[in-house]
C-alpha cells in the first residue's frame, strides 16, 4: 500500500457570522463567511454539509441550505437541540465559528438532467434540499417538471414558509406542503408527506426523486415511490448518521458497510434499501 | 526489497535496542507488569519478558514460568501497537481566541521515531489493515501518518501458539513474510539460543550492517517456514473464512444474536483489546478563562450506547444489535470499506471477555442454519 | 362538464377507478351533486351520517372541536378522493366535522339508498366494502404516523451533544 501524503487537517477554519435569522422557533439559518482573505470558500455542492465548531463546545455535521453557485455568503439552517446545535443558534453576528468541509457525497445532479424530478422533503431535511432548488431555478431549462413535496409538524414549523410560497407564485415548480396537524387557521393540507405523492400525479417515466427527512418518513416516502411505480435507481435518500469526523475515519456512522460521511449521505435508495430494512443496523 | 537471511546468537536482542537507540529511536516492546504481558519502553533484554509464558482461554489470564529463558516465549498479551500510532487519548490541536477570531495550532508529531520490538505476524496484518484505514483513499489521517512512516518494525515470527490464537485459519500468522523492518525467529533446544534475522526493508538491511551477523543457510529458512506451517495447522480455534461475509449478511436476523446478547455485557473490552478497530470520538476541552480549547481524540467503542447517537435517540439501542454492528464489521463491512477482513485471529477479544465469548464459537453459530 | 351524468363523473374518480359499468350505473342512482362554499360546514359531529362524499374538486378538512382549542385540523381530503365513512356502520353518525376549506364539488352519496343496493346486491356491496377499507387502512396507517410526531423535537435530551 502507498502511504500518501494527502492528509486531511481535521482543523477548523475560521467563519465570520456576517448574518443570522429565525427560521421556526428551533431554527436558525446563519450566512458565514471567511474571516480571512486567504481562504479559499469551497461552496460545496447540494446534499453536502460542514462541520460547523462553536469554540470551546465542539463540532456538529450541518447541511449547506443556502445556493452553493454564485458568490454570496454560505448559508446553513440549524436546529438547535444539543450542546453544540444550541450554541451555534445563539450566536450573534460578526462572531466566529469554525469551519471544515465540505464532506459527502451531494445529490446527482448531473444524472437528474432533463427528467422530472419529484423533491420529498420532511421537518428539518428540507434544508439539505433547497441547494437543488436553487439549482433548478437558476437552471431551469435543463429539468422537466419539478415538484417539492414538503411534510412538517405543524404549520409554524414550516421551514422557509416564504420562500416556498414564493417558489409556489413563480409558477417553475409544484408546490405542495402538508403539516400534521393544524388549527382552523390552516386552510393547507393536513396529513402525511406520502399523500402528496398520490395528490400531485406524475408520469413515472424518467422520472427521479429525492427524499430527505426523518428515516421513518424516507423509509414510507421512498415505499410510496415504489409503489406509484418508480425504481429503486430513481430515488436518492440522505441519511441522517452521527457523524463526529466527516471523513470516514472514526466510525461513528456506519451502516452496514457504509460510512455514511464519505459514502453517503447521499445513496440511490438501491444502494441501501436493504440497510434502510434492516432494524437497528 | 532484499530478503536476506542472516544467524545471531542471543545476545541479538540487546545487540538490536542498543542500535536502535543510536540511531534515535524509542524502543517499544513488551514487558511483564502487574500480572500481564504489556507494552511499555524497553532499554535492554532483562526488559522483555524472559522465562515468560501466558496461560490464556475464553475470559482466563495468567502469567506462568516458562522451562526455558525464550525471550519471546509469549504470545499477545491485552495491549497492541495501535496504541503508540492511533494513540487512546491523543490531543490533535489546541486553539486559542484571538481577536475576535481564534488561531489553531496543529499537534506535531514530528520529533518522535519509535521502533517496535518483538511485533507477532498478526500484529504486523493489524498494522497494515490499520493503515488501510488511516491512510484513505480520499483522506489520511496526519497524526497516524506522522507515526506510522517512521516506526522501525522488528517482527518476531511465533514458534508457539496460544488456544486462543487462530491466525492459521486468518491467514495473518504464525509468520510473516513482508511488511517488516527485521523479523525474527527464536530457536531454542538442545542447548542452542540462537535467532535468525530476515532483512525486509533497506531500512532493517541497514541497521543490520553494523551488527555484522553471519549469513544463515537456505535450509534455515526453509526449516522455519515447515514449523510455522506446522504451529498454524496445530491451532484449534479455527474460523471458516470462504462465504463468511455473505452468511453474516444473509443472517442479520438470526437467533443466535439474541443468545449472545445474553451474555455480552456491552463492557467494550473485546474493541479495546482488539488491534484493527479504529473507532474514536472527539472532545473538546476549554479551560475556564474560554480563551484556550484543546480538540482531544479518545478510543470509542461501537458497543457505548453513545456510539450511533442521532437527534432523538440511538440507532443501535440494543447489545444485540451492538454485537452484530461489531462482528458484521469485522468480519464483513470491513472487506467492503478496506478489501481485507479487519480480524487478524489474536484472540485478544476471546481472552479478554470477561463474559467468555468466543468469536470463533460465535461465528460458527451464525453461519449454521436457524434452529428456535 | 357540470352537464355530465353522475356516472360519467363517476367514471374518471379514482375512489370507483375499476368498477364495473352496471354498478357504477347502480350507486350513480343515489348519487347527486353537490357544492360547498369555503368554510362551509359539511358534517357535525354526533349528527346522523347519512352519506358520503367523492370529491372532484376542492379540499375538505376533518376537524375535532376541542372545547378551550377550537376546531382542530385532522387531516385535508381533496379531489380523487372519499370522505365520510360513518354512514355504513352503526349508529350512523358522525365522528368528526366536515368543513369545506375551498370551493367544492362533490357527488354525494345517499346513505340509505347505498345501503340497500349494497344489501340487496352482495358482490356489490363487497366491492364497496373493500374500496372503503383501501381507504380506511391508508387514513389509518397516515394517523399512526402523524400521531408518532416524527419531526418532533426531544427536549432537553442530555444525550444529545451535538
Amino acid at each position: 500500500m502507498t502511504l500518501t501524503t494527502k492528509a486531511e487537517t481535521l482543523r477548523p477554519v475560521p467563519y465570520v457570522l456576517r448574518d443570522k435569522w429565525q427560521e421556526t422557533a428551533d431554527t436558525w439559518s446563519m450566512a458565514l463567511e471567511p474571516a480571512e482573505a486567504w481562504l479559499q470558500a469551497d461552496r460545496g455542492e447540494p446534499g453536502q454539509f460542514n462541520m460547523l465548531w462553536a469554540f470551546g463546545v465542539g463540532e456538529s455535521a450541518i447541511s449547506i441550505s443556502g445556493p452553493t453557485h454564485g458568490t454570496g455568503p454560505l448559508v446553513h439552517t440549524i436546529r438547535a437541540c444539543g450542546n453544540v446545535t444550541r450554541k451555534l443558534c445563539a450566536m450573534k453576528a460578526g462572531e466566529v465559528v469554525g469551519l471544515r468541509g465540505p464532506y459527502g457525497k451531494p445529490w446527482p445532479i448531473e444524472s437528474l438532467k432533463g427528467r422530472d424530478l419529484i423533491i420529498m422533503a420532511g421537518g428539518i431535511g428540507l434544508a439539505p434540499l433547497r441547494p437543488v432548488v436553487y439549482h433548478i431555478l437558476a437552471n431551469r431549462e435543463d429539468f422537466g417538471r419539478v415538484s417539492l413535496l414538503y411534510g412538517a409538524r405543524r404549520p409554524e414549523d414550516i421551514l422557509f414558509a416564504n420562500e416556498l410560497s414564493g417558489w409556489r407564485g413563480r409558477m417553475e415548480l409544484d408546490v405542495l406542503i402538508t403539516v400534521d396537524a393544524a388549527d382552523s387557521s390552516w386552510f393547507g393540507n393536513v396529513g402525511t408527506v406520502t399523500r402528496l405523492v398520490r395528490r400531485n400525479p406524475f408520469e413515472v417515466d424518467g422520472a427521479a426523486a429525492l427524499v430527505c427527512g426523518p428515516e421513518i418518513m424516507m423509509q414510507y416516502s421512498a415505499q410510496t415511490l415504489l409503489d406509484a411505480g418508480m425504481n429503486q435507481d430513481s430515488i436518492w435518500v440522505s441519511m441522517e448518521r452521527n457523524m463526529k469526523c466527516g471523513v470516514g475515519l472514526c466510525g461513528h456512522c456506519q451502516v452496514g458497510p457504509e460510512f455514511v460521511c464519505k459514502t453517503g449521505p447521499v445513496y440511490p435508495l438501491e444502494r441501501i434499501a436493504n440497510l434502510l430494512a434492516t432494524r437497528e443496523m | 526489497m532484499s530478503h536476506d537471511v542472516f544467524k545471531a546468537d542471543s545476545k541479538l536482542p540487546d545487540r538490536l535496542l542498543v542500535a536502535l537507540r543510536e540511531q534515535g529511536y524509542t524502543t517499544i516492546g513488551p514487558t511483564a507488569r502487574d500480572g500481564a504481558i504489556v507494552l511499555d519502553e524497553i532499554h535492554a533484554s532483562a526488559d522483555l519478558p524472559v522465562g515468560l509464558r501466558e496461560d490464556q482461554e475464553a475470559g482466563h489470564y495468567r502469567l506462568q514460568a516458562r522451562r526455558d529463558e525464550a525471550v519471546f516465549g509469549h504470545t499477545v498479551g491485552p495491549q497492541s501497537w495501535k496504541r503508540y500510532l492511533f494513540p487512546p487519548n491523543h490531543r490533535l490541536w489546541a486553539a486559542k481566541r484571538s481577536g475576535g477570531s481564534f488561531e489553531i495550532k496543529p499537534q506535531h508529531e514530528a520529533d518522535h521515531r519509535l521502533a517496535f520490538i518483538g511485533v507477532r505476524p498478526c500484529e504486523l496484518a493489524a498494522l497494515e489493515i490499520q493503515d488501510r484505514v488511516f491512510f484513505g483513499e480520499e483522506h489520511v489521517d496526519p497524526h497516524y501518518a506522522a507515526l506510522r512512516t517512521r516506526a522501525f518494525i522488528v517482527t518476531v515470527n511465533c514458534a508457539e501458539a496460544a488456544p486462543t490464537c487462530f491466525c492459521g485459519s486468518m491467514g495473518t500468522g504464525p509468520r510473516a513474510e513482508d511488511g517488516y523492518d527485521l523479523a525474527l525467529t527464536e530457536i531454542l533446544g538442545r542447548g542452542r539460543h540462537e535467532f535468525l534475522v530476515e532483512v525486509g526493508s533497506e531500512r532493517g538491511a541497514t541497521l543490520l550492517e553494523a551488527l555484522e551477523l553471519k549469513p544463515a543457510g537456505k535450509d534455515a529458512l526453509e526449516a522455519a517456514r515447515k514449523k510455522a506451517a506446522e504451529l498454524a495447522g496445530s491451532m484449534t480455534r479455527r474460523v471458516e473464512t470462504d462465504g463468511l461475509a455473505e452468511a453474516l449478511m444473509a443472517n442479520l436476523e438470526h437467533p443466535h444474536w439474541a443468545k449472545t446478547a445474553e451474555r455480552c455485557l456491552a463492557c467494550a473490552n473485546c474493541t479495546m483489546v482488539c488491534p484493527t478497530c479504529f473507532c474514536s470520538t472527539v472532545e473538546d476541552v476549554a479551560d475556564l478563562s474560554g480563551d484556550h480549547d484543546e480538540r482531544w481524540r479518545r478510543w470509542d467503542s461501537c458497543f457505548n450506547s453513545q456510539h450511533s447517537y442521532v437527534h432523538g435517540g440511538n440507532m443501535r439501542p440494543t447489545i444485540r444489535s451492538r454485537y452484530r454492528q461489531w462482528l458484521t464489521h469485522k468480519f464483513a463491512g470491513w472487506i467492503d470499506q478496506f478489501g481485507t477482513s479487519g480480524c487478524v485471529g489474536c484472540g485478544r477479544c476471546i481472552t479478554w471477555c470477561p463474559a467468555a465469548i468466543d468469536l470463533t464459537e460465535e461465528l460458527a453459530a451464525l453461519r449454521g442454519a436457524v434452529t428456535t | 362538464m357540470e352537464d355530465m351524468t353522475i356516472e360519467k363523473l363517476l367514471g374518471s374518480h379514482d375512489f370507483f377507478d375499476g368498477m364495473k359499468a352496471e354498478d357504477l350505473a347502480l350507486v350513480a342512482g343515489c348519487g347527486s351533486n353537490v357544492v360547498y362554499q369555503p368554510g362551509e360546514l359539511i358534517a357535525r359531529q354526533g349528527t346522523a351520517a347519512d352519506f358520503f362524499l367523492a370529491i372532484r374538486h376542492g379540499r375538505v378538512a376533518v376537524e375535532i372541536y376541542v372545547p378551550s382549542s377550537g376546531a382542530l385540523r385532522l387531516e385535508t381530503v381533496s379531489e380523487n378522493s372519499v370522505v365520510g365513512w360513518s354512514w355504513l356502520f352503526e349508529p350512523y353518525r358522525w365522528h368528526f366535522d366536515i368543513r369545506a376549506l375551498e370551493l367544492t364539488r362533490a357527488v354525494r352519496f345517499d346513505g340509505h339508498c347505498l345501503r340497500k343496493k349494497c344489501d340487496d346486491d352482495p358482490v356489490l356491496g363487497y366491492d364497496f366494502m373493500k374500496r372503503f377499507a383501501a381507504v380506511a387502512a391508508r387514513r389509518l396507517e397516515a394517523a399512526r404516523l402523524q400521531i408518532i410526531d416524527i419531526y418532533g423535537k426531544k427536549d432537553d435530551d442530555p444525550d444529545n451533544q451535538g
